[in-house]
């Protein structure tokens, strides 16, 4: 196969960024979006450039590393698939792919494709989590759970922490990944202690990050990889007029 | 080596970017108002949504008000007049309008306040804009637009409507008590226009609700995925029906069936 690409090359965080054109041949449809950039990189590597920087880790569609704008579409053109996971059968030969990093004020680009996330970060340690003695792990039927709503919980667990939502968002919200941390806690027994106090803070930490608000547009929902549905922004909205009230 | 800024920079980009997107330092915010809940991005669509149902409610009032156009002048004169004297001589001449018209202006205050702090909010969060356009997938793909363009055409044509039907300053029929004479002067066959314009405010308005009540409802209440497909099908109904409602008027004064 053979592709024309345009790919945003940003040299850091304080300089302006473009959209560069390559052009790459010979390859491979069974290829990976990632391993086409590899080939690339190599590329452009033996001609002394500067490769272009991507984020990565499992390429195995589990850990949330890899992100892209492809051709417009949040980890590209496929359904329920990361960007590690699509591959080049889904393009034609003679194509021309658009690649852009995640646009978004809370996540600062850092090199070329590679943005700053740590503002999820902060929006976890803002309240995603539970406070549980340790020791060793209780037994799996000690703490009873509806199957309704571990099911519901487990759904909403599957997020990875990759952004996409927020790069599909015509508003920059991060407002699916917050609700479904604050679904899927919210939904199991050791959720409930912080469930009032998680919201609050998760919201406090996700605006202060500069996100946008929700407009329940719903192109978060389309672009996610792990198919986290509206209904979790339902129950953080919720969940946040009950503590919201709670606290007043 | 002396460790700058910019080497350490340099430093992490080469060594590893994976690690430097979870641990870059962040430029400092400047410093807001302390944090309440009402001010934050969900408290705003509560208030934008509560306000907007408000606005809703109205409307009902007012579509299914003005069908007494359809009994004469005589039905439809003594209906704006019961609106004013509601109530007298216990309560003072105009009482029910004017706890209306303060409730309409706190409504349109609140919902036009908020959609404005949103929508800057949405712009800053996105400073730099995508290079290529993406086919929209979402639920309510539609709503990017007619939100927002949606609501520029509504305020415009409810400026035009006071001028037109309340204050009379663009309407030939000066009459204070004659409504029905107002309303048919207004969409008469040579004003076209007017009523051209009165026809695309209300699809505007009809797209604005078809997406704002649902939207509205999914903020303050919360609902699962089966009601949140009950709520759109709810909200696409009320629209349809009000735009209906709407503008069956002009198009009767236009088509000669009330003159
Ligand atoms: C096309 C169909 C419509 C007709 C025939 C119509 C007619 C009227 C009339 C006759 C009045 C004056 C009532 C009075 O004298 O007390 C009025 C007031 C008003 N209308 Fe409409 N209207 C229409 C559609 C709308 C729509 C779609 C909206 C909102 C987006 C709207 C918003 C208002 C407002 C805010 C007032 C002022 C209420 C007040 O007096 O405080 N109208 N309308
Ligand atoms: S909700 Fe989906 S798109 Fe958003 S961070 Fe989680 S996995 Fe990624
Ligand atoms: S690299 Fe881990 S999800 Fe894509």
């Amino acid at each position: 196969m053979k592709l024309s690409l345009r790919i945003w090359r940003q040299p850091d965080a304080d300089t302006k960024g473009e959209m560069v054109p390559y052009e790459i041949d010979g390859v491979s449809e069974d290829a990976s979006f990632l391993e086409m950039l590899d080939v690339l990189n190599e590329h452009l590597i033996s001609e002394g450039k500067d490769p272009v920087a991507f984020d990565h880790d499992c390429r195995e569609g589990i850990c949330g590393a890899c992100s892209l704008v492809i051709d417009g579409q949040a980890h590209g053109p496929q359904a329920a698939t990361t960007t590690c996971q699509l591959h080049m059968r889904k393009f034609s030969d003679g194509d021309s792919i658009d690649i852009e990093p995640w646009r978004a004020g809370a996540f600062p680009v850092i090199k070329d494709l590679v943005v700053d996330r740590s503002a999820f970060d902060r929006i976890i340690q803002a309240g995603g989590y539970i406070s549980a003695p340790t020791g060793t792990a209780p037994d799996a039927h000690a703490v009873p759970i509806p199957k309704q709503d571990a099911d519901a919980a487990f759904n909403a667990a599957a997020c990875i922490g990759c952004g996409a939502c927020v790069a599909a968002c015509p508003n920059g919200s991060g407002m699916l990944f917050m609700a479904a941390k604050v679904a899927h806690l919210g939904l199991t027994p050791q959720g409930q202690p912080e469930r009032q106090t998680r919201v609050l803070g998760m919201v406090a930490a996700h605006d202060e990050a500069g996100f946008g608000g929700c407009t329940n547009v719903g192109e978060c929902s389309a672009a996610c990889p792990k198919e986290i549905g509206l209904d979790v922004i339902g129950r953080l909205n919720k969940d946040f007029r009950k503590a919201a009230i709670r606290a007043a | 080596m002396n460790w700058t800024r910019e080497a350490y920079r340099v430093y992490r980009v080469a060594v590893s970017t994976e690690l430097q997107s979870r641990t870059a330092a962040h430029p400092v915010k400047r410093a807001r108002a302390p944090w309440k809940p009402w001010r934050s991005t969900i408290g705003l669509k509560v208030a934008m949504g509560v306000s907007g149902i408000l606005l809703v409610l109205f409307l009902v009032a007012h579509m299914a008000g003005n069908l007494h156009v359809f009994e004469g002048r005589e039905s439809m004169n003594d209906y704006a007049a019961g609106l004013r004297s509601f109530g007298e001589p216990l309560l003072p001449h105009e009482s029910l309008l004017w706890v209306m018209r303060l409730g309409l202006i706190a409504a349109v205050a609140v919902h036009i306040v908020s959609a404005v702090v949103l929508t800057r909010r949405a712009m800053q969060a996105r400073p730099v804009r995508y290079a290529s356009k993406k086919p929209a997938k979402g639920e309510s793909r539609h709503a990017v637009a007619t939100m927002r363009w949606g609501a520029i055409v509504i305020v415009l044509f409810v400026a035009w409507h006071l001028m037109d039907l309340t204050w009379r300053t663009v309407n030939p029929v000066k009459d204070l008590h004659d409504a029905y004479g107002a309303v048919v002067a207004t969409f008469d066959p040579e004003r076209w226009p007017v009523t051209v314009f009165y026809l695309l405010a209300l699809v505007a308005l009809g797209f604005h609700l078809r997406h704002g009540i649902w939207s509205a409802v999914q903020t303050i209440a919360g609902p699962n995925t089966r009601w949140r497909k009950r709520t759109q099908a709810v909200s696409l109904a009320v629209a349809v029906l009000l735009v209906a409602g709407f503008a069956i008027v002009p198009l009767a004064v236009t088509f000669g069936l009330v003159s």
